[in-house]
């Protein structure tokens, strides 16, 4: 039963791989930005889970805590594209509600007290 | 004997939980290519990152049994599960933002034989009549213009 | 303030001992006893200490994790027979959903589980109603929808009382 479980392991991490090489294909060809955003996300997500698979297929624990690093980073970076794409900077505070005002680049100064 | 037979259910649930949740992991990967907009694209991609990820997870937990590895899982699980919403939200705000509009009403996949290109292009290239061919050679240049 | 922080301590301290896994070792736990106090110390001077950066749980959320639960495998089901026929016979549609909720956690909570759901997403959160993009019409269920934001509610102990958004903690 054990060995069945081993092979099962394997197989995911095998189906995982496809199931990220379809999500590749719509990252090349998706029309938009946000399409491949979007499959980039869903990309980190099963990076996660393929690295989760394998550190338990070959036995060592430690391939966990990169996948734990993994699941951070990934949402981090998703955010830090979209704020990019966004303002064209990073270094700018979202403190106010940014989804208020429409096309003007809040600046750093001119800070409200009340958000929404 | 009774501690066998709780090992042989513990490999069972995990192997019945990782197969469910590779395949929603799958399905929702397929549908990311099927969907005909973004934001149909982007329910799709919810569908791996919601249940198909957690079913692996948990998988992954009931293998590792109580050990420090399973309470790492657990960390990763508890960390997806609140974060794949937030970057879904995330992105579909920044594209409604930005002015993308969703196709509303039903839609339906076209039949297999209509996915093919229109015939349109292979007529032309038919076409023996040197007119046409006068018409595609002028029309060359500007295209490249 | 001072009680988040505590809050927020003990929890940092239980999470690196529970990744470190080394309890004995004197030099990992003086560290690791550092860089918690250390973070603790950050968080405070960027002033963004609140109800909500100590994040806390007790048997209410875990019922509420538990339901919904049950929720994202049904809808999932769903979503999937939608993506695998090979018809594919989808009706995205927009609606507006009435978000009651009066503090941030609660309506944070809601909108979060309306996009954890398949099927439906939160666009955008205006003043009290939440822009929802769902895939087949049959999922826009105003009912559906108003039973979410009463468990939601009931989690996170909101008392619902409409407009007046109490910023809770904070600067």
């Amino acid at each position: 039963m054990t060995q069945m479980l081993y092979y099962i392991n394997i197989g995911t991490a095998f189906l995982l791989l496809i199931g990220m090489a379809l999500l590749l294909a719509r990252l090349l060809s998706g029309p938009t930005l946000y399409d491949r955003i979007l499959a980039v996300n869903s990309f980190g997500t099963k990076t996660v889970l393929f690295l989760a698979v394998f550190a338990l297929i070959i036995g060592r624990d430690d391939g966990v805590d990169i996948a734990i690093l993994y699941a951070l980073m990934n949402f981090i970076a998703t955010i830090a594209v979209l704020k990019f794409f966004r303002y064209s900077a990073l270094g700018i505070s979202l403190d106010d509600d940014f989804i208020e005002d429409e096309d003007t680049v809040p600046k750093a100064s001119e800070k409200k007290e009340t958000p929404i | 004997m009774s501690g066998e037979f709780f090992h042989t259910a513990q490999m069972f649930i995990a192997g019945v939980l990782m197969i469910g949740g590779v395949f929603f992991v799958l399905a929702g990967a397929i549908g990311v290519i099927r969907m005909p907009d973004f934001y149909t694209r982007m329910h799709a991609a919810g569908v791996t990152d919601t249940l198909g990820a957690e079913l692996i997870l948990l998988g992954l937990i009931v293998q590792a049994g109580f050990s420090q590895t399973s309470i790492k899982l657990v960390f990763i699980a508890f960390f997806l599960f609140l974060t794949s919403p937030t970057a879904t939200h995330a992105v579909v705000g920044a594209a409604w933002q930005s002015g993308l509009k969703p196709k509303l009403g039903k839609y339906k996949a076209p039949a297999p034989g209509e996915r093919k290109p229109k015939p349109k292009p292979k007529a032309k290239r038919k076409a023996p009549a040197k007119t046409a061919k006068k018409a595609q050679a002028a029309k060359k240049p500007k295209a490249k213009t | 303030m001072i009680r988040s922080a505590l809050i927020l301590l003990v929890l940092l301290g239980a999470y690196w001992l529970a990744l470190s896994g080394y309890l004995d070792n004197p030099v990992l736990l003086t560290v690791g006893a550092i860089s918690v106090v250390l973070v603790v110390a950050m968080v405070m001077r960027m002033e963004i200490m609140d109800t909500e950066t100590a994040p806390y749980f007790h048997g209410k959320s875990l019922g509420y994790f538990a339901w919904m639960f049950v929720q994202i495998t049904k809808s999932n089901v769903e979503v999937v027979k939608a993506i695998l026929s090979p018809d594919m016979e989808i009706s995205p549609t927009m609606t507006k959903v009435p978000m009651p909720h009066s503090t941030d956690i609660g309506r944070v909570t809601f909108a979060n589980s309306i996009t954890l759901t398949p099927g439906t997403v939160a666009i955008e959160m205006q003043d009290d109603t939440i822009l929802v993009h769902a895939l087949l019409t049959s999922m826009t269920d105003q009912k559906a929808f108003a039973e979410m934001g009463e468990r939601a509610a009931w989690a996170v102990s909101d008392p619902m009382s409409g407009n007046n958004i109490q910023h809770e903690g904070g600067k």
